[in-house]
């Protein structure tokens, strides 16, 4: 991995990490604010692709489990996993991998309807995979019970996943950073 | 580190070395979600409230845990006991509640960068597949560095947004945070090299 590489695993640790501290991004048209730090998870996988998002979830699970109260709402620390919604916070990690991996193989054709499959297929379906079983554990829930209470959340997390889908599709004009994973062309890399 | 939920007392449990404090934590949820006996749930809870007293914490403290059992563990309680009976429903919450006040307890007596130390420490066997202490060390720093400065991006980006009208639209604000986040990136990383820090270094 080079210097640059562990700059951005850092740097989109700390996105999400600061996602989660912010004052809720107001939606005109719906009442669900984005504040949550799905959307930075999202972001990251769609930006660095699946190594580096993974692994930059990864350190910032290691953050929160040491104490910092980095998620939003101010929680934080070894609580945060027995806790109800320690599942969804989990599948942040598996999430991102998923949704790098797929972007990277679809790199030379993504476009903001792609992307946001991709998103929604990792965002949503990772997450709520691994949160609702942990849910439906750690409440005693029946696991259909612990589906439908995820459902409400649902609606935000897709306003979420089209705004991760149309900044990736800029970003792939914008700053270019995924690299296919059998490039044919020269990759396409920011100046040194 | 001063934004952990740290909070100093001079106390056996402040004293007890961080891993031995989340090695426990990991024992008692195990136990607990494998026995739920109200016996045993009893016995947790008074173990946890007399380690709290232990620990020279009061209610001022336990406080921070009230949000999460206002929002979380109350509707929790009522929507089981209306769907699968009130006994079910006292025996998970109160799992529950002991599970999350045990591990408050954790990090309100161990120093985040304590339990940081524990975790670089225990993931050190995986040094064998390519992770070097060397890079997690400078990972965390740069991460820890860089939430604030984020943070201060992110009110940038929408004050300036809000200059055109647009603080309201997330796109606007989000793809200037990325480019703006990957721009110091690259700078940060030719600065790095320039110091001479090696990536590949495998001590």
């Amino acid at each position: 991995m080079k210097t640059r590489d562990l700059v951005h695993v850092a740097l989109f640790a700390a996105l999400v990490a600061a996602l989660g501290l912010l004052p809720p991004l107001a939606l005109p048209i719906i009442p669900v604010p984005i504040t949550a730090q799905t959307l930075g998870v999202m972001l990251a996988g769609s930006t660095l692709g699946a190594r580096k998002a993974g692994l930059s979830l990864l350190l910032f699970h290691l953050l929160v489990a040491a104490g910092l109260p980095l998620l939003s709402g101010g929680h934080g620390g070894l609580a945060v996993y027995p806790g109800p919604t320690g599942g969804f916070f989990v599948g942040f990690v598996p999430a991102a991998f998923v949704i790098g991996w797929l972007t990277e193989r679809a790199w030379h054709r993504l476009s903001v309807p792609l992307a946001f499959a991709i998103n929604v297929l990792g965002g949503i379906g990772v997450i709520y995979a691994v949160g609702i079983p942990w849910l439906a554990v750690s409440a005693g829930l029946p696991l259909t019970r612990a589906a439908w209470g995820s459902l409400l959340f649902l609606p935000g997390d897709c306003v979420k996943a089209a705004f991760a889908a149309s900044a990736a599709v800029t970003l792939k004009r914008a700053w270019p950073l995924i690299q296919p994973p059998r490039a044919a062309e020269p990759p396409a890399a920011p100046p040194p | 580190m001063s934004p952990g939920l740290y909070v100093h007392r001079a106390s056996p449990v402040h004293a007890t070395p961080a891993g031995a404090k989340m090695l426990g934590l990991l024992g008692a949820a195990i136990v607990l979600l494998l026995f739920s006996s109200p016996l045993v749930l009893a016995a947790a809870l008074a173990t946890t409230l007399g380690l709290y007293a232990l620990a020279r914490l009061g209610p001022r403290e336990l406080a921070f845990v009230l949000p999460l059992s206002a929002w979380v563990l109350l509707p929790l309680f009522v929507l089981q006991g209306v769907l699968s009976g009130w006994d079910t429903a006292t025996r998970a919450v109160l799992r529950l509640a002991v599970l999350v006040l045990l591990a408050m307890l954790v990090s309100l007596t161990t120093r985040a960068s304590d339990q940081l130390e524990t975790l670089q420490r225990a993931l050190r066997p995986l040094a064998r597949f390519g992770a070097s202490p060397t890079r997690l060390g400078l990972l965390l720093a740069l991460t820890l560095r860089f939430i604030p400065l984020v943070a201060t991006w992110v009110h940038e980006v929408r004050e300036a947004q809000r200059a055109r009208g647009l603080e309201h639209h997330p796109l606007a604000v989000l793809v200037p945070l990325l480019v703006k986040t990957l721009r110091t990136a690259d700078a940060l990383a030719e600065a790095i090299d320039a110091r001479c820090f090696d990536a590949e270094d495998p001590s």
